[in-house]
């Protein structure tokens, strides 16, 4: 992609225009009208897809929902069992047990997870809701720094500044999330005390009177330690985009007219790689999703993280299911976006959708 | 004013790629000898429970330290490294398997084949990895084979497109035609023309692959769904350690972790040597 573009770029280098902006009239809102159609189509049969394998995948599990559910203590007689057997359908075949779990979920009934005794749907909105806004503000942070680090090392390539930001990059992502988590946390919630050591609100609470503040202070530690993570990939991404661009003949052709260093990036580097940085925000929701698992658990942030791990370690198989559904929702509307970005920067792509 | 210099262009570095990727690989190299050696010299027994030793802070006996039973935390850190290579090389080269036979069915057999597997690739995009691995855990009951299962299910997918995309090049070359001329069959074609095409590409994809199939052991292992807590795992030591920094061990979970990400960096800084070589120049940094 990035090599069409920089060779149209070139024809219009001269100028001020930008090579990145995509074509007026009315061809453009039925492209990506139709672009969008085709993707949510295709997203609707991934879904559909996804709740199959999901299915399957819980159907043919060793762990007996019975057992999880009723627990060790319990000694129920073999009447009282066929007859949970028989009121949650377990003694149906598996194609009528996955198109009646279908048909509720369609209905918009997750159906009553068995380790927090309410409806799945509204937990799983609850936590999501905090877990959206830890993503939210890590996404957010690590976007503007990221992006800033990743031009600023490639317009100072092969520099001291460029190594250091490279280096940084290279060992955060091979750095494992819960264990940043885990150096966070041992020094700025034990050593330093600044940060309580977890919890979404200090502990005996109730969470209506939790403050504002107090929120806050319990938010920053996993927020950081996922912004961290999160800057390292798009510094990355940025420094190789910005590079692409750096090399190509219409910035070597206003190099020889003059330009350089800030007002060189202002005209021709900010919006051939302002776009592709933004997609990729969107591009990497499934990463950003495991990161926010690792850090939940690390700092007890009672998130969806936190959740799936409970669902999954106890035996919840409708909140189980309710996660990988909502989870998978995000990761596709998050490519969503990310390809309607791109089809807006560069109509030629369109096609290829 | 100061004089508008060009950029050099982006081959020009102090030192070439094969240089770099040399040492990269000796980097490797010597870490992994490192580890292998470590663990056929430490005893056994250090794995143990001293009651003596409880809690003690990094020094001299124990360089790590050791836990709140005695155990000696460096035995146990390079035993779990030992074992995060050994379940992180089994998993990578299934996932390659898995991605190399995918990507030249779809590709050479085309047409509803393509579509599905096509569409198989999408859909395990969509599950976020570590959603997909507890659910494929949980599925299994746990333990080494919900590990080794969910981990190679959830990394062929990159690597499938682009032996995919290779695939789909290839077929129209002339050696492909001529064999099909002869009347082999596409069996024949992908096993005897096509697999030894993309070879390199699957192995450079298993490098740059392991780095994060470590890392989603490590994650997965942490979480509890992976490993017996008996086992020297990094993820197992880093969830006992969790408990104890609070009150000021912090020795329990920095040492396992910092190996842990000293063998992952090194092994992805020798999976982006070998892509920035095999890649065609302006490809990659």
């Amino acid at each position: 992609m990035s090599g069409a573009l920089d060779s149209r770029s070139v024809t219009e280098a001269p100028g001020r225009v930008p090579a990145a902006v995509p074509t007026r009239g009315p061809r453009r809102g039925r492209g990506l009208a139709r672009v969008i159609c085709v993707r949510v189509a295709r997203l609707v049969g991934l879904l559909f897809g996804v709740s199959l394998l999901a299915f399957t995948l819980v159907y043919h599990s060793p762990v007996d929902p019975i057992a999880a559910y009723i627990g060790a203590e319990a000694s129920p007689t073999d009447e009282q069992l066929a007859q949970l057997r028989e009121y949650w359908g377990l003694d149906r075949s598996f194609a009528e047990q996955y198109l009646a779990w279908l048909g509720a979920v369609l209905g918009g009934d997750l159906g009553v997870s068995r380790l927090y005794q309410a409806p799945v749907l509204d937990v799983i909105a609850d936590r999501f809701m905090m877990s959206l806004a830890l993503m939210g503000v890590a996404r957010l942070v690590s976007g503007v720094l990221g992006y800033a680090l990743g031009v600023i090392a490639a317009m100072n390539r092969h520099r001291l500044l460029d190594r250091l930001i490279c280096w940084y990059s290279y060992t955060l992502a091979s750095t494992p999330t819960f264990w940043l988590a885990i150096l966070l946390l041992t020094l700025f919630a034990v050593v330093l005390g600044w940060f309580p050591v977890g919890l979404a609100g200090p502990v005996g609470v109730p969470g209506s009177e939790v403050t504002m503040a107090e929120r806050f202070h319990h938010f920053v530690l996993p927020a950081a330690t996922l912004s961290a993570l999160g800057v390292a990939t798009i510094a990355m991404h940025t420094r190789e985009r910005m590079l692409d661009v750096l090399d190509s003949d219409y910035v070597a052709f206003a190099r020889a007219r003059g330009e350089h260093g800030r007002r060189l990036f202002r005209n021709h580097g900010l919006r051939n790689s302002i776009v592709p940085a933004l997609a990729l925000q969107f591009a990497y929701f499934s990463e950003l999703f495991g990161g926010s698992i690792l850090a939940e658990q690390v700092f007890s942030y009672p998130g969806l993280g936190s959740t799936l791990v409970d669902a999954g370690l106890g035996g919840d198989v409708p909140m189980l299911l309710g996660i990988v559904l909502l989870s998978s929702t995000f990761v596709f509307v998050g490519n969503l976006i990310a390809d309607i970005l791109t089809v807006l920067i560069d109509p030629r792509t369109r096609d290829s959708l | 004013m100061s004089h508008p210099s060009p950029a050099p262009p982006r081959t020009t570095r102090r030192r070439s790629a094969s240089v770099d990727l040399a040492i990269a690989a000796a980097c490797v190299g010597a870490l992994l000898l490192a580890i292998v050696v470590t663990a056929w010299l430490l005893d056994e027994s250090s794995l143990r429970s001293h009651a003596g030793a409880r809690l003690m802070p990094p020094g001299p006996d124990h360089l790590f330290g050791t836990d709140w039973l005695g155990r000696d935390l460096f035995t146990r850190t390079i035993m779990g490294l030992r074992l995060s290579l050994t379940v992180g090389v089994v998993t990578a080269l299934l996932s390659v398997a898995v991605a190399t036979v995918l990507g030249i069915a779809a590709a050479l057999l085309g047409g509803w084949v393509d579509a599905v597997i096509s569409w198989l690739i999408d859909l395990s995009i969509g599950i976020p990895h570590l959603v997909f691995m507890v659910l494929v855990a949980f599925s299994v009951g746990g333990g080494i084979k919900g590990i080794v299962i969910g981990i190679s299910l959830t990394h062929w997918m990159s690597l499938a497109r682009l032996i995919r995309a290779d695939v789909l090049h290839l077929r129209h070359s002339d050696f492909v035609l001529a064999s099909r001329g002869f009347g082999r069959s596409e069996w024949f074609i992908a096993r005897r023309h096509l697999f030894g095409q993309v070879l390199p590409q699957a192995l450079v994809g298993f490098v740059l692959m392991f780095p994060h199939v470590v890392l989603h052991e490590a994650a997965l292992t942490f979480l509890g769904f992976g490993f017996s807590p008996q086992t020297p795992a990094i993820g197992i030591l880093l969830h006992e350690g969790m408990p104890h920094i609070s009150s000021g061990m912090w020795w329990m979970a920095l040492f396992p972790g910092l190996c842990l990400l000293l063998v992952v960096l090194a092994f992805a800084r020798l999976g982006d040597r070998l892509r920035v070589l095999t890649s065609s120049p302006g490809q990659g940094g």
